[in-house]
């Protein structure tokens, strides 16, 4: 039986009439990386902070580490570091001291906190802009700047919320490849809200998917893509419509389980992914004019959509 | 309490606030103008511009002022001329109600800044997922603006007290600044004014959405003080011992209240709320 670091049972907090978060119950293992998944306003900041004793539920338990952050909020946040949703770095001061003085609030004993500073600086590459006023900084190094700052005192559960969120493709790059590293190398407790799905299936373990405050789903990535796509989707882009007929046929074709017509767009869903060529074949036969055949990429949106109209459809 | 912690808050809050312009600018020009420039202006030029009289004339034209002076302070007044009766005017009471306006000046500029300025900055959540205590980071944050109050404010009387002595031996001959009227002044109404700015601007950032709105709102602040100022020269209220002494306690007594509120915005779920 694996150690839980994070335990939560019924989880709900309120404000006013809006349910934040809704008896919410999660299991983190130690060392695991646990992707938080939802869309803005689904309520994973506000978790964040119910589990840091920054904010108090309106009702359930939470343990992490094996303390209560409302009564021992101090001793938690001792052992976690978080990463904001906006970096909340001192801009008119330099990586360096900004380093400092979150050392000293988490109390690193001074001459470990220099050798940790100069480390953390290295391995984030800041270490030539160390002394520079933090204004000056591109988006990413501030980013960098304030994961190092969230391992200052080497936590043992790293929260990051939505770490790569604004970050131009190489920065976001960047900062994943250092998520990595602090996974796979330090073996850190990581819990990671995230609404980019390429980035959970890459960094997580398990994901657990929350949608109006509701836990609709917890799984790793394969089992989640499993339960919800029964299939695989592709879109074809025409330069005119296709012919009615063509279309009844297409729908008739060997592996076609449905066929929607967005615009000038075709949305087919296959039982599996060796249909696609036949599939093309036959339109091309039909005289269609196609532009381009891709994968259908399933936003976020899609899952919870589909999450959801399979719980009714379970539940029916 | 984690001392560290404190004064770790306190530093950072200090030194950011020392690298904006619009709390550096004021912290130096205010003092400078009101404590240093007008004082001097206002004691030496009448000593050049006005023919030497008895210092009944003077006595006459200030007639409010003097008419319901306590004895305490009328006294020393005996046998000046009018020269001599209006550099102890000007240095002892004209510019006691001014000296107030300094500590509650800086201790609002550089509190505007750590509260609502970090507010602004939106800085604050870091803060809060350390371990401080809420406690704690009050006290650092009222500390940063605290001291610095007192710091600009007593650096303030030192020049001033030279720059009133230098009148006084001209023109009287001997040195007579400060009293003991200012010396309870400094020591005890002083801070109670820093602590004012203070209690006044954390109230007030909880509602404020940046700087400059904290800044002007605690402007309101030197209301009371100006009515002071007028309320002497209207011959009402003397800045005499048990004056400032008592001036110091009400001071107080409003420090008191403010900051038992101010504490009440300043946990971690209030705070949560207003990011
Ligand atoms: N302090 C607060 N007062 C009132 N409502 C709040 C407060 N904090 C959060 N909420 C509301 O709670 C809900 C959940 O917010 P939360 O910030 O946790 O979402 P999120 O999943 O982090 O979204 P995002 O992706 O936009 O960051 C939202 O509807 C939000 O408006
Ligand atoms: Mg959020």
């Amino acid at each position: 039986m694996p150690e839980w670091v994070i335990e939560t049972h019924n989880l709900t907090r309120h404000f006013g009439a809006l349910v934040a978060v809704h008896g919410l119950n999660l299991q983190i293992a130690r060392g695991e990386v646990f992707g938080f998944l939802g869309p803005n306003g689904a309520g994973k900041t506000t978790t964040v902070r119910l589990l840091n004793g920054v904010l108090n539920p309106t009702a359930g338990e939470i343990r992490v580490l094996g303390m209560d952050p409302i009564a021992q909020g101090p001793a938690v946040r001792r052992r976690t570091g978080v990463l904001t949703e906006s970096p909340a770095l001192y801009e008119p001061l330099s990586a360096r001291e900004n380093l400092l003085i979150f050392g000293e609030l988490y109390d690193v004993p001074p001459d470990v906190l220099r050798r940790r500073v100069d480390e953390l600086l290295e391995m984030f590459e800041l270490t030539a802009r160390a002394d520079d006023k933090v204004a000056g900084y591109s988006k990413g190094m501030k980013q960098r700047l304030a994961l190092a700052r969230a391992l200052i005192h080497a936590p043992d559960i790293l929260f990051l919320d939505e770490p790569t969120a604004g970050l131009d493709p190489e920065a976001a790059r960047q900062v994943t490849e250092l998520i990595e590293h602090l996974s796979q190398e330090e073996g850190r407790t990581i819990f990671l809200c995230t609404h980019n799905l390429v980035e959970a299936e890459r960094l997580c373990d398990r994901v657990g998917v929350i949608h109006r405050g509701e836990l609709i789903a917890v799984g790793t990535p394969e089992e989640l893509a499993r339960r919800i796509w029964h299939g695989h989707g592709i879109v074809v882009r025409l330069g005119r419509p296709l012919p009615a007929e063509a279309l009844a046929s297409l729908k008739r074709l060997e592996g076609v389980a449905q066929v929607e017509v967005e615009n000038s767009d075709l949305h087919i869903l296959l039982d599996q992914e060796h249909r696609t060529p036949a599939v093309v074949r036959a339109l091309v036969e039909a005289g269609a004019e196609i532009y381009a055949v891709r994968p259908r990429e399933h936003s976020l949106e899609d899952i919870y959509f589909q999450l959801q109209a399979n719980a009714r459809g379970g539940s029916a | 309490m984690n001392t560290r912690a404190v004064r770790a808050v306190a530093r950072k809050d200090l030194r950011i606030a020392l690298r904006n312009k619009g709390v550096v600018l004021p912290i130096i020009i205010v003092p400078l103008i009101m404590m240093i420039l007008m004082p001097a202006l206002m004691i030496f030029l009448p000593i050049y511009l006005e023919p030497m009289e008895t210092g009944e004339e003077l006595r006459r034209e200030m007639g409010a002022f003097f008419a319901n002076m306590p004895a305490e302070l009328y006294n020393l007044f005996a046998g000046l001329n009018d020269q001599q009766t209006w550099v102890v005017v000007a240095s002892m009471f004209m510019f006691a109600p001014f000296f107030l306006i300094i500590p509650v000046m800086v201790s609002s500029v550089i509190g505007a800044d750590s509260f609502a300025g970090e507010k602004e900055r939106k800085t604050l959540e870091a803060l809060l997922y350390t371990p401080i205590t809420s406690a704690e980071l009050f006290i650092g944050k009222v500390l940063a603006a605290f001291l610095p109050a007192m710091v600009v404010s007593w650096a303030c009387f030192v020049l001033y007290t030279v720059v009133v002595n230098a009148a006084g031996l001209m023109v009287l001959g001997r040195m007579f600044f400060p009293n003991l009227a200012w010396i309870v002044l400094i020591l005890w109404v002083v801070p109670a004014a820093a602590a004012l700015g203070i209690g006044v601007i954390v109230l007030v950032s909880a509602k404020a959405k940046s700087f400059q709105d904290a800044y002007q709102m605690s402007g309101l602040v030197v209301i009371p003080i100006i009515l002071l100022l007028f309320g002497q020269m209207g011959g009402i209220l003397y800045f005499s011992t048990p004056t400032v002494a008592l001036i110091g306690l009400a001071i107080w007594a409003v420090d008191a209240a403010l900051l038992t509120l101010a504490v009440r915005t300043f946990g971690r779920g209030e705070i949560i709320a207003r990011l």
